[in-house]
């Protein structure tokens, strides 16, 4: 068994729901992490999926200390970090980096590419003098595949594809060990997406890199990662093995998830019977009682409504299901016209 | 089926007028469709799926926005020929449109009823009444729960899914003899991307109606589109039917778009498209691809290829016949 890198443990991030306006009062809490337990190995990629709002995102920011937790514990090194302070925390953000969705927001418009990627260099001093500085940021230019011609140019001037670059660069330039990508690839274009995704294997490969990979995009997730969570309303209910869990999902939602994903083959894709779940995601103010899936899950009974399962193990993976592994039944395609001619 | 085609695009051409030139958007697109045939247009942002389905309806914007060439038979009919007040008639009409944020085309500060109301008014001249009743039928068709009721929301009041249920209605409500759906799903969940794709083929099944299926979501089209078009730069660069496409793409682009896609079973390194998409102001001449092409040659960069039939009704703009299984060999240094 390996060490896990990252570990958290019972995790919850609540929000504060505010009411009123001179007299603001606390009406109710948004759940958005709300009791999440997770490990990841060290040189892995942990692949976290789950719809908009499910709260990979607040989790993410959580481990990275950028939004404090509620409750619970995360490990890092086998050292606590929740509650640090000073020189710990900045040597603890030095080595936990954050690549975003939109690479634009999240570069400074009038600083150049080259001064964004030298920044945290400085800031963690960790080169001597200025010609090691500029040497390294033209050493990570030339690691993300960006010409180092191109240190003085402005973050407007490059394409998605390649701010998207200079935000890896910039986070590799705290020699980091963990890399939370939220939803790092999710609005590159395809032919760019691919790109990005091939550098991130090639620096992992070579930097020994841990990933956090969150996205709604399945396709990807399955390609990048080695274990994969599933999150649902502030809770994994599923997690396991890549393979494992691509190949046999055991929990409904994980089967629904996987289901509606339309496949880029139309052979494959005429074959597919999607569970179509119906409605949407319940409020995570207000989550339903018992498992919070079963009000859309196509095989609930009324002992879901009752407790809240925990994740056990059932096929190859952990699902947090008393039905877990049971077949879920998907509708008949509607006839196409080929079927019906 | 007759014969004649229920739309055919010949030759369009639109342009945009931008502080850093002429935007050479739509460059001499040519397009097909039957009666209640499904096209998917797949391209990737900037490529003009959206200015090509716009220009379709008409909604180009001047000064800046003009349809510089070309016309848009429908039913016949050149669209680009007809008066606004004919125009206004034909949208909504026997053409309908969704858009992939249906904030953009939902008028926030009217009821969902009233923009439900209005276009059975106007084109089927319901009454006030009717129109209501027919109304609370298409939410419900829609899958919108307590649809008599929900009239008198506004859309904030709707999620993201829900909107796009009303929109799709109003869409429909006419009973259009073609859709336009521009990225109808792009911004939602997958769960819900699966709700609203099955929404929109029980639809166009029971309504008989063709599609314009755009996305550059090569799954979505896949399973929902008999033909495809491949669009690059402002040109339609492959075109032919579904699985034709995807089991032996021609143009170099469409092959490399292919290889770019995380599939189920392979394990390794995706072999992406190098270097950046175009800057439509700015085009190289000849082949717009060219400059990221494995395969391209001096000839590629002097003129712009001419489609060239490849298989049965499946054409591509490109000048060499490319074996789809060696661009990956290319790529890995192989000599071609
Ligand atoms: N700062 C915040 N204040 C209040 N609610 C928040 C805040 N950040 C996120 N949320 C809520 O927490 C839930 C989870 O959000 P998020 O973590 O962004 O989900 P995801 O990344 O899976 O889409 C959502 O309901 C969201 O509205
Ligand atoms: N109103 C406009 N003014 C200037 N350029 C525009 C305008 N609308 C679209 N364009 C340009 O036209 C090209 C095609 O855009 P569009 O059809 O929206 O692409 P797609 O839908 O394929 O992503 C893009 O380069 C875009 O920047
Ligand atoms: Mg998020
Ligand atoms: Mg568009």
């Amino acid at each position: 068994m390996s060490e896990p890198l990252l570990q958290t443990i019972d995790l919850k991030v609540h929000f504060p729901v505010r009411r009123g306006f001179v007299l603001e009062r606390t009406v109710g809490s948004v759940k958005a992490v709300d009791g999440v337990s997770l490990a990841i190995d060290r040189g892995e990629t942990l692949g976290l999926v789950g719809e908009s709002g499910s709260g990979k995102s607040t989790l993410g920011r959580a481990i990275l200390q950028l939004v404090g937790a509620t409750s619970g514990t995360i490990l890092f090194d086998r050292r606590e970090v929740t509650g640090l302070s000073g020189p710990e925390l900045a040597a603890f953000r030095r080595r936990v980096q954050l690549v975003f969705q939109d690479p634009y927001a999240s570069l400074n418009p009038r600083m150049t590419a080259g001064n964004i990627v030298a920044e945290p260099i400085r800031i963690y001093g960790l080169r001597e003098n200025r010609a090691a500085i500029r040497d390294r940021v033209r050493e990570l230019f030339g690691l993300v595949g960006l010409d180092a011609r191109y240190v003085d140019r402005y973050p407007h001037e490059f394409s998605g594809g390649q701010q998207q670059r200079i935000g890896i660069a910039r986070a590799l330039a705290c020699e980091p060990d963990l890399i939370v990508c939220d939803e790092a690839v999710s609005a590159l274009d395809v032919s760019v997406q691919a790109q990005v995704i091939n550098l991130l294997a090639d620096l992992q490969q070579r930097l020994g890199l841990t990933y956090l990979f969150i996205a709604h995009g399945l396709n990807v997730v399955r390609h990048v990662s080695t274990k994969v969570a599933v999150m649902y309303l502030g809770k994994i209910v599923e997690v396991g093995d890549r393979r494992a869990l691509f190949r046999d999902p055991q929990h409904p939602y994980t089967k629904a998830l996987l289901s509606a994903s339309p496949l880029p083959d139309p052979v494959a894709e005429r074959q597919r019977r999607p569970i179509i779940l119906r409605g949407d995601v319940p409020s995570p103010i207000d989550p339903p009682a018992g498992c919070r899936f079963h009000t859309r899950c196509p095989i609930a009974v009324p002992a879901c409504s009752a407790a809240e399962p925990p994740l056990s193990p059932s096929g190859g993976t952990l699902a947090a299901c008393i039905r877990a592994g049971e077949p879920v039944p998907a509708p008949d395609p509607t006839p196409t016209r080929e079927t019906v001619l | 089926m007759s014969g004649a085609p229920l739309l055919e695009i010949e030759d369009l051409a639109v342009e945009f007028r931008t502080g850093g030139g002429v935007v050479r958007a739509v460059d001499g697109v040519n397009l097909t469709l039957a009666r209640g045939e499904t096209l998917g247009i797949l391209g990737e942002s900037g490529s003009g799926k959206s200015v090509t389905s716009l220009a379709i309806m008409r909604l180009v914007r001047a000064p800046r926005g003009k349809i510089t060439r070309g016309a848009v038979r429908f039913e016949g009919r050149d669209l680009l020929t007809l008066t606004p007040a004919e125009m206004r008639q034909v949208r909504g009409g026997s053409i309908g449109m969704i858009f992939q944020d249906p904030m953009t085309s939902l008028n926030p500060v009217l009821t969902i009823g009233r923009q439900l109301v209005e276009p059975l008014e106007l084109h089927l001249g319901m009454s006030r009444r009717a129109a209501r009743a027919r109304a609370a039928e298409l939410l419900a068709t829609v899958g919108i729960p307590e649809a008599v009721r929900r009239l008198d929301n506004y859309p904030h009041q709707f999620s993201g899914g829900m909107r796009q249920r009303v929109m799709i209605a109003i869409a429909v409500a006419c009973e259009p003899k073609l859709l336009i759906a521009d990225e109808p799903t792009t911004a939602l969940d997958v769960t819900i991307q699966a709700q609203i794709l099955e929404l929109i083929r029980r639809l166009q099944a029971e309504l008989g109606m063709a599609l314009i299926l755009i996305t550059h979501d090569l799954g979505v089209v896949a399973g929902a589109a008999d033909r495809l078009a491949v669009m690059y730069a402002g040109r339609v660069v492959e075109d032919g039917p579904t699985d034709a496409v995807f089991a032996n793409p021609k143009m170099p682009y469409t092959i490399g778009l292919m290889h770019s896609i995380p599939r189920a079973d392979d394990e390794g390194a995706l072999s992406p498209i190098g270097g950046q998409p175009p800057d439509l102001s700015a085009l190289p001449p000849g082949c717009a691809f060219a400059p990221r092409c494995d395969f391209a040659r001096p000839v590629c960069r002097e003129r712009v290829p001419e489609p060239r039939t490849v298989g049965p009704g499946h054409r591509a703009r490109c000048l060499f016949d490319i074996d789809p299984a060696r661009v990956g060999a290319v790529r890995e240094g192989v000599a071609p």
